[in-house]
């Protein structure tokens, strides 16, 4: 991956006394993963550039140094050839008396303001916003962007994946432009920079001194900077799991709460669901209730806030959301504590476990199965486990079209295997009923649309014998 | 004086305090047999003799001895037991786990107790103690066959060092005889029948009137036969069906087990009062026109017949209606009511006869349960278990099991003798018995740690957190289980060549397997596609026989994972149905005489499954390389028309180049594998397994059989199937070896991806156990997508060389020995859930944490 900085401030030249590089050499740093280069491809009075060249080690990357560990899975890697938090460190550690605004030599250019222009060959630029975001981050600190997107391979068409080629200019000082790049590239690539340290809140404000506090997408350089530091604390956790990481249900409820208006802004669809679910069971008497793919747990805390639930079990298929459950369970208050247990299980199989309860939530779960593994669900569930009162909440296909921000024909999650239209979730829950011995209702879940139904919707099976 | 226990029973000491009781158990058990009620006070508080923690004491005796009768051990229970109070907790344990309780009493003087008792430290808890101990015995001698004791032996100290225990064979136990047997069903005096029957097994019968119950029977060499009960009632001669069955039993060339019609009718001839229903009025009829001498012998031939009977070192168990696992072997009252009538749920059902409890459902011992009881139209095999009771006095038909062939023989009756209650068919569903019973599995079975035995490996343990991934990933992605009986094993490469910018190559494979002591190997062009399981039915009423899958579906197609291959329907049904006509063209359907196939294939383009992963990273990772590479080249060229005399630059110009040519040699190799599927015409398959059929699995056939067969298919449908390049090497002749390396080069260097290199035979074995099943040699260009672009840059080279490879090829051995038994299994119509486990296993080793790039 390469940088270039040029300008024609005159004499050119003086960038090097900037930068603390001669023009004339061709200096060589190594860093943690790799090497970086510094050389200048042009260095007349009119006209001066210098190329930051990172060759980054990208078997290093996976393995680590000696004694150190790999911060990638994947040797077959866009990373050594982007514009990533790996230019950072760089910057940092090649050009840090001209980040830091020291140039003993020369001490009047450290402020002096010069025509700039810096060229990034490659920024991978995932956010769905692309070029609009490389406006928005850098537009409002001067800058004049010139943005040409790069052909992926031509056989592969309507890639999502998108690189940019950057060119961004500005009358600023060195030191006002390299922190900007500094801050902003990690954000722009918006991947995990592992390579950027622990003190992470105090670096950001002392690079954004002066210019972050102002920006209009401060928020959002912030969010997007900083977050990482907990995805740094996931590390483990999410390479153990990325062959078949689970989504987490917080995506569809992005999607979900767009429909609350900003003005009044109403309980989260998956809030009210809860709330129906804990209603219904409280009228019902239940007292032992199944919680069957309990997620995140956010129902089970619900339940366990009210004593008429005297067994509530948890069950879910993933084991790291199940791992995460226990540890937030070992916190709660004893009483409540000793009313749940938490249950490794799968919908699929006959599970003995299940029998004898008063009642089971299955919460947007049967989505997510196999539409060839329903035939087994419904004998495991409403056959053998046979609870007298089951919920069943999936969404409401219908009511996709009023998600601004889903395209025709996709579902709301990457993992639903199928959405169901009102009248094929009442289809297949009363032929379920009828084979089961239940009665069943079904209700909408949610603010109604007229046309279109509610988000979601519930089916509400009750024992028939 | 010996004294006679049965060999797994609950021996329980009698005795007051210094009767003698640890020192007669120490001489007649082993030490691990024996529960002192003394140890336990010791365990729990460090003094023996401390009664303030009795109550825990016997708490911790009673669950060590449930533990032991539980695993079917002799237990023996060394306390004072003199009070019938302390001895009820044991009557209950006796009774729980059905084992005969034997009593055995120390009848030892109070003065000599005494005495004893005073040399004895902490024993002076006073006189009256042992007194008291003593009378208590007394009284219970009386009341100790009452309170349920099946054995009762008192002993003097005179006789005390006469004594000799000897153990007892069990009456069900005759494991040590091996068969072969034909066991048959329910006979129900078809005597017409029974005689075509034992005819037809071969059995030769000769009238000896007068003499013998008037026959002598001779079975074929070897054999035996084994009645599973209910000779009697309903049919029309059940008196000639008993003395043909005793006449048998009594020439040892047959066995017996009662049938509740048995019982029944031993009962009415004891002069019980029985009702004389359901044919047994017909049956005492025809006996009062025998002689009483008969009538008696009946009536003991049935009382002296054991419930069940174990045979083939526990492989094989005969009863009536059957035998749960846990009762098995075991002696109590409900064992032998379970043998005579099951178990039922206390329903009744529309014609007024009771529900049985499906036992079989949950069966999961390792004995093949042959058991009649039920009427069924047909032979139904559930869990290990068989129902012969094919209803021939209904006039359905005689059966018989030939065991271990496993065959039924089969005599239709010839006339309905009577008419059932309950049709035959009245729960006969479209799936068989264990179809039905498979559709969905039970958890309890998959989960935890699992150790499983497969006939290449005696034990394959699975941890449990392996179980729970496996259970995620089959729940998440898998098709359903009925059509997974197979999963690929895992392949290791060939050991890291030391060659000049090879990572690996075929030298290192061909030379493993010589080491191994192979002599052929047959190397297989390997194809870059995706792996993919064909399964092939004839039409969709063989694939619901077969497979138990309902709807009209004729196949299946699915990845290494078990997951389905098509995300389209439509274009599923139509693959599918080339495969079937491919095959059809071919007659495999008449000439394997089998309604179905399973393919072990590899289907290409590579980017018809791997299309996210191309759009995702290789075609990114290709474009962002190829841009920030040519960027850097320019500022590079630019610099050097003013340095041209840096040494640095020059340098870093060369390194750059070698950077530029690996990464267009990487898009160039990862564009090899993808051409666009619009069609069904844009896909192609290669199989190189032919994994099984009804008949068989074919993996004892050699590989080279393997790829000419499979290459018809290509002839067949040359649309869809390409025959798969392959050589066979003569490990030992050096031109042949040299000529498989140049023949790998030319593969490589033409785009392939490489070879396979497998053991002529497909299951090798060594001295050291297995041999691997195959190894792959992948070409240096084709590791650019594995090992990234730029991986044969001489720095990177270098380190790349350090790669483990023993744990990627311990998996691979233990994953082909779960593979090949999953395949066993099915075509031995083992239930669902034998299957499954195996493949499940698969799944399980598949998520330990090994180098993604091996």
């Amino acid at each position: 991956m390469v940088m270039t900085l040029s300008t024609t401030h005159t004499p050119a030249t003086d960038l090097g006394f900037i930068l603390h590089k001669h023009p004339d050499r061709v200096q060589q740093f190594e860093l943690p993963f790799g090497t970086a280069h510094v050389f200048y491809p042009a260095a007349s009075p009119e006209y001066c550039r210098v190329a930051l060249l990172l060759e980054v080690d990208p078997v290093a990357l996976v393995r680590g140094n000696p004694g150190g560990q790999g911060m990638l899975s994947q040797y077959v890697n866009d990373r050594p050839y982007v514009a990533s938090s790996l230019l950072s460190v760089a910057l940092g550690a090649v050009f840090s008396s001209a980040i830091a605004g020291v140039c003993n030599k020369r001490p009047e250019l450290v402020e002096q303001r010069m025509p700039l222009t810096v060229e990034l060959p490659v920024v991978a630029v995932r956010a769905k916003a692309g070029l609009g975001l490389v406006q928005r981050l850098f537009e409002p600190l001067g800058y004049s962007v010139e943005a040409t997107p790069i052909e992926l391979d031509p056989s592969q068409t309507a890639s999502h994946h998108a690189y940019l080629s950057l060119k961004l200019s500005a009358n600023l000082t060195v030191k006002q432009l390299l922190t900007h790049i500094y801050v902003l590239i990690p954000v722009l690539d918006n991947s995990k920079h592992y390579w950027i340290g622990q003190d992470e809140v105090s670096k950001l404000l002392r690079k954004g001194d002066g210019w972050l506090a102002q920006h209009p997408e401060c928020e959002l350089i912030t969010m997007r900077y900083l977050c990482y530091q907990k995805s740094l604390a996931n590390t483990a956790l999410e390479q153990l799991l990325q062959a078949t990481a689970p989504e987490t249900v917080e995506q569809t409820e992005a999607v979900d709460d767009e429909t609350a208006t900003p003005e009044v802004r109403q309980p989260s669809l998956h809030t009210q669901r809860h709330t129906v679910i804990v209603q219904r069971l409280k009228a019902a008497g239940a007292q032992r209730i199944l919680d069957l793919g309990c997620g995140e747990g956010k129902l089970l805390r619900e339940l366990l806030k009210d004593a008429q639930f005297s067994t509530v079990v948890g069950m879910e298929l993933s084991t790291r959301s199940l791992a995460i459950l226990q540890q937030r369970a070992e916190r709660l208050p004893a009483h409540q504590r000793q009313r749940l247990s938490l249950l490794h299980g799968s919908l699929l199989y006959r599970d003995q476990r299940l029998k004898g309860f008063d009642a089971a939530a299955i919460v947007e779960v049967l989505e997510h199965l196999e539409l060839g593994h329903l035939a087994s669900f419904e004998q495991t569930v409403f056959g053998f486990a046979h609870p007298k009162l089951v919920l069943v909440t999936t969404p409401n296909r219908e009511y996709n079209q009023l998600f601004p921000s889903l395209p025709t024909d996709q579902l709301r999650h990457s993992d639903h295997r199928f959405e169901w239209t009102r009248a094929e979730f009442a289809a297949w829950a009363e032929r379920v009923a009828a084979s089961y011995n239940y009665r069943v209702t079904i209700e909408p879940l949610g603010p109604e649309d007229a046309n279109h139904g509610a988000p979601s919707q519930l089916g509400v099976f009750e024992d028939a014998s | 004086m010996e004294l006679g226990i049965p060999e797994f029973c609950l021996v329980v000491l009698i005795g007051a305090s210094g009767a003698g009781k640890s020192t007669f158990a120490q001489r007649h058990f082993k030490p691990t047999e024996i529960i002192s009620s003394d140890t336990c006070r010791a365990m729990l508080c460090d003094d023996e003799t401390d009664q303030a923690v009795s109550a825990d004491a016997f708490d911790l005796v009673y669950t060590i001895a449930a533990k032991r009768l539980a695993l079917g051990r002799l237990t023996v229970i060394d306390a004072t037991n003199v009070q019938a109070a302390a001895r009820q907790p044991l009557m209950a344990l006796a009774r729980h786990y059905h084992v005969w309780p034997v009593a055995i009493v120390l009848q030892t003087p109070e003065k000599v107790c005494l005495e004893r008792n005073v040399g004895r430290a902490n024993r002076n808890f006073g006189d009256f103690v042992v007194k008291r101990q003593v009378d208590n015995l007394r009284r219970s001698l009386r009341t100790l066959r009452d309170e349920g004791f099946r054995v009762v032996y008192t002993i003097t100290p005179e006789q005390v060092d006469a004594i000799e225990i000897v153990r007892q064979r069990a009456w069900s136990n005759r494991k040590t005889e091996h068969g072969p047997f034909d066991i048959i069903g329910d006979v129900h005096g078809c005597y017409p029948e029974l005689e075509r029957l034992l005819l037809e097994l071969g059995y030769s019968i000769n009238l000896t009137p007068g003499h013998n119950y008037g026959f002598t029977v001779t079975p074929p060499a070897g054999r035996r036969a084994v009645f599973v009960g209910d000779l009697v009632d309903r049919g029309p001669d059940s008196v000639g069906v008993l003395r043909l069955v005793m006449s048998m039993v009594e020439t040892g060339a047959a066995l017996c087990v009662p049938g509740n019609h048995d019982d029944k009718l031993a009962r009415a001839l004891a002069g019980r009062n029985v009702k004389q229903t359901h044919g047994l009025a017909e049956t005492m009829q025809a006996l009062v026109e025998t002689d009483e001498t008969f009538r008696q012998a009946v009536r003991r031939f049935i009382e002296a017949m054991v419930s069940h009977l174990i045979f083939d070192d526990g492989k094989l168990v005969v009863a009536h209606a059957g035998m749960k696992q846990e009762l098995q072997g075991r002696m109590s009252k409900q064992v032998r009511e379970f043998a005579l009538y099951g178990e039922t749920t206390g329903e009744t059902d529309e014609f007024g006869l009771p529900v049985r409890y499906p036992w079989a459902k949950e069966y999961r011992g390792e004995g093949l349960v042959v058991y009649g009881h039920t009427p069924i139209p047909q032979p139904e095999w559930l869990n290990n278990t068989v129902d012969i009771d094919t209803g021939c006095a209904f006039g359905g038909a005689l059966t018989a099991l030939r065991y271990p062939e496993r065959e039924f023989v089969q005599v239709p009756a010839f006339a309905q003798y009577a008419i059932p209650k309950r049709p035959l068919e009245y729960n006969a569903t479209q799936l068989a018995a264990q179809q039905e019973n498979d559709q969905v599995l039970n958890l309890s079975d998959f989960q935890g740690k699992l150790k499983l035995s497969t006939s290449l490996m005696s034990q394959i343990t699975l941890r449990e957190e392996q179980t729970a991934a496996a259970l995620e990933v089959m729940s998440r992605f898998a098709i359903e289980p009925q059509w997974l009986m197979y999963l690929p094993p895992t392949m290791s490469p060939s050991e890291t060549s030391q060659l000049d910018g090879f990572l690996e190559h075929p030298a290192e494979a061909l030379d493993y397997y010589r080491r191994a002591g192979v002599n052929e190997v047959v190397c297989e062009a390997k194809h870059m596609g995706s792996r993919a399981i064909v399964i092939i039915c004839r039409d969709s009423a063989v694939a619901q026989a077969r497979f138990g899958v309902v709807g009209e579906q004729i196949g299946v197609c699915y990845t290494r994972t078990g997951r389905r291959f098509f995300n389209d329907p439509e274009l599923e049904t139509a693959f599918l149905q080339r495969v079937q006509q491919a095959i059809s063209k071919l007659n495999w359907w008449e000439s394997f005489d089998s309604g179905w196939f399973a393919l072990d294939c590899e289907l290409l383009p590579w980017s018809a499954k791997a299309q996210d992963l191309i759009r995702h990273q290789y075609a990114p990772v290709g474009a962002a390389a190829t841009a920030s590479i040519s960027a850097a080249q320019t500022a590079l060229q630019q610099t050097v028309t003013r340095l041209p005399e840096s040494v640095e630059l020059q340098a870093l110009i060369a390194h750059t180049q070698l950077r530029q040519q690996a990464v267009q040699g990487y898009v160039d190799v990862y564009q090899h594998y993808c051409w666009p599927v619009q069609s069904l015409d844009d896909l192609r398959l290669a199989p190189f397994h032919l994994l099984a059929c009804e008949q068989r699995p074919f993996y004892d056939r050699d590989h080279e059989w393997h790829m000419q067969t499979l290459a018809t298919l290509a002839e067949a449908e040359p649309r869809l199937f390409i025959a798969t390049e392959y050589r066979v090497v003569d490990l030992h002749d050096q031109a042949k070896v040299e000529q498989a390396i140049e023949w790998w080069q030319s593969l490589t260097a033409a785009g392939g991806e490489g070879m396979v290199v497998k053991p002529k035979q497909w299951v090798v074995q060594n001295a050291r156990g297995l041999v691997q099943p195959a190894i792959k040699c992948r070409g240096p260009e084709y590791l650019r997508i594995i090992y990234g672009p730029e991986y044969d840059l001489p720095e990177n080279l270098a380190r790349l060389r350090k790669r483990g490879l023993s744990g990627k090829r311990s998996l691979a051995l233990r994953e082909l020995a779960l593979g090949l038994e999953a395949l066993d299994r099915f075509v031995n119509r083992e239930p669902l859930r034998r299957v499954h486990e195996c493949v499940f296993g698969v799944l399980a080793l598949e998520s330990e944490p090994v180098d993604p790039r091996l």
